[in-house]
């Protein structure tokens, strides 16, 4: 989709999505953190990019100088696409404080370990009933039959939407996080028929409330008054965004991870005690999702001369692989002792599906190691990237071996 | 000894809980919370550093003065 000219020097030039960095992007990163640990770009009508532990946790925590106002890095600028903070369009993940912890409230008890861990025995019948129709197969796709269809069908059922949107579901997490190179014309386009399919479900709830979280948020009350319709809808657009190809990449590029070393697999398959720690370890190395922020005003920070709107991508996946908080940042152990990864973010604004999303990766994987204990890449040459904000494969063929 | 969660620092990573669920539960929300007085011994002062060392916001305090 790009026109744009191919990233000479990341330092100076950075583009998440430029196809050296979607096809790999360790070693840009680590490049950078040795040189020039915050990148800058005139891209994007100028954004910096932290590439240490050190300057991601800052950034991430400092809500006097950052904002949340919209948090995917875009051509146009917030005053042209986003309500004003601190509400933003798609509360909370777009909040500042003070309002950003009561729309947090709202959600988080739907999300808490409690509520998700019901949902286990449904989620692994979904991954088994994908397995089937794998099975017998010699090579089968971890992503296009199976990652894909895993995190879709949880959130519809979450938010109480038909069943055979899920199609739909991913066309629409597509144009809101890899549409970003659309002039901001194109991209308000786009996001029409978005609108117009959550407005009807909204409807949908308000003629025949239910036990879900879509009647929830419509019905729920703060200080005596239910929530402003657009708050209703920035939230639900955000809990199906956030909570699709997120997990689908963090499944998808485990099992990617599983295909391509064997040892691994075979000690996963055999120590199965070692799911829980191997969960983190391949959150840590594979951590899917960066997010945006924007600078509030001009100032010099961690020694660059930030200004009022330039964006921020917080590289989580980058501090992840940072060796002055990881020891042997740059492998792959699947039986890491200590782990403090930010995979889901850092401070105020943690990924509020975190135990969902940890629940749907185990099951997903668990379930595909118990039917096929061997598997390698059918064609490494064939697995794509998604580009933008959130990493993962799409296309990944692989093998199931006897 | 003893272990305790700085609630203002805790963000609900979910780390503790799931590594030391005898020393740790979640909230409604949640976020982490010590089970009981959060007295350790010389056993649960390895699972309550175990948590330590794995989450995200440094959150979690270990007092070993006996």
């Amino acid at each position: 989709m790009t026109d744009k000219p191919i990233v000479q020097d990341f330092a100076t030039d950075w583009d998440h999505t430029d196809p050296a960095w979607v096809n790999n992007p360790y070693p840009i990163w680590d490049e950078l953190r040795g040189r020039c640990p915050v990148a800058h770009t005139d891209r994007y009508g100028g954004a910096w990019f932290p590439a240490t532990h050190a300057g991601v946790s800052a950034i991430a925590n400092d809500t006097e100088n950052f904002t949340s106002r919209t948090v995917v890095v875009g051509n146009g600028r917030p005053q042209e696409d986003a309500p004003p903070a601190p509400i933003g369009v798609a509360p909370p993940i777009t909040s500042d404080p003070p309002f950003h912890q009561i729309a947090r409230r709202l959600i988080l008890p739907a999300f808490s370990p409690g509520a998700v861990n019901a949902l286990e025995p449904q989620i692994r019948a979904l991954c088994a009933g994908l397995i089937d129709q794998m099975e017998g197969h010699e090579i089968v796709n971890g992503g296009t039959e199976y990652a894909q269809f895993i995190p879709p069908s949880v959130i519809k059922q979450m938010l109480g939407f038909p069943a055979g949107d899920e199609d739909l579901f991913r066309e629409f997490v597509h144009i809101i996080l890899e549409g970003i190179d659309l002039p901001i014309e194109e991209r308000i386009e786009a996001f029409a028929p978005i609108e117009a399919y959550f407005v009807q479900q909204i409807e949908e709830h308000q003629e025949n409330p239910r036990d879900d979280l879509t009647s929830y948020l419509l019905n729920v009350e703060v200080g005596g008054q239910k929530l402003a319709m657009e708050h209703v809808f920035g939230t639900m657009v955000l809990i199906l965004v956030a909570g699709i190809d997120t997990t689908w990449s963090a499944i998808g590029a485990s099992l990617w991870h599983l295909a391509s070393h064997p040892d691994d697999l075979a000690r996963l398959v055999n120590e199965p005690d070692l799911m829980p720690v191997a969960i983190e370890e391949f959150l840590r190395f594979y951590a899917p999702v960066t997010m945006a922020r924007l600078v509030k005003h001009d100032m010099e920070y961690l020694g660059c001369p930030m200004k009022e709107n330039d964006w921020i991508l917080l590289g989580f996946p980058a501090a992840n692989r940072d060796p002055n908080v990881f020891e042997d940042a740059d492998k792959f152990i699947i039986d890491r002792r200590e782990n403090r990864h930010l995979a889901f973010g850092l401070g105020i604004h943690r990924c509020a599906g975190s135990n969902l999303a940890r629940l749907e990766l185990r099951c997903a994987i668990e379930e595909f190691i118990k039917r096929f204990p061997r598997f390698e890449l059918a064609d490494s040459s064939a697995v794509t990237w998604a580009q933008g904000q959130v990493r993962g494969p799409r296309n990944l063929p692989i093998r199931i071996l006897a | 000894m003893k272990v305790l969660i700085d609630a203002d620092r805790c963000q609900g990573h979910g780390r503790c809980f799931s590594l030391a669920p005898t020393l740790f539960e979640f909230d409604e929300l949640g976020n982490g919370v010590v089970i009981g007085d959060g007295r350790l011994d010389s056993q649960t002062l390895e699972l309550a550093r175990l948590a330590q060392v794995n989450c995200p916001e440094h959150a979690i305090e270990i007092d070993e003065a006996p």
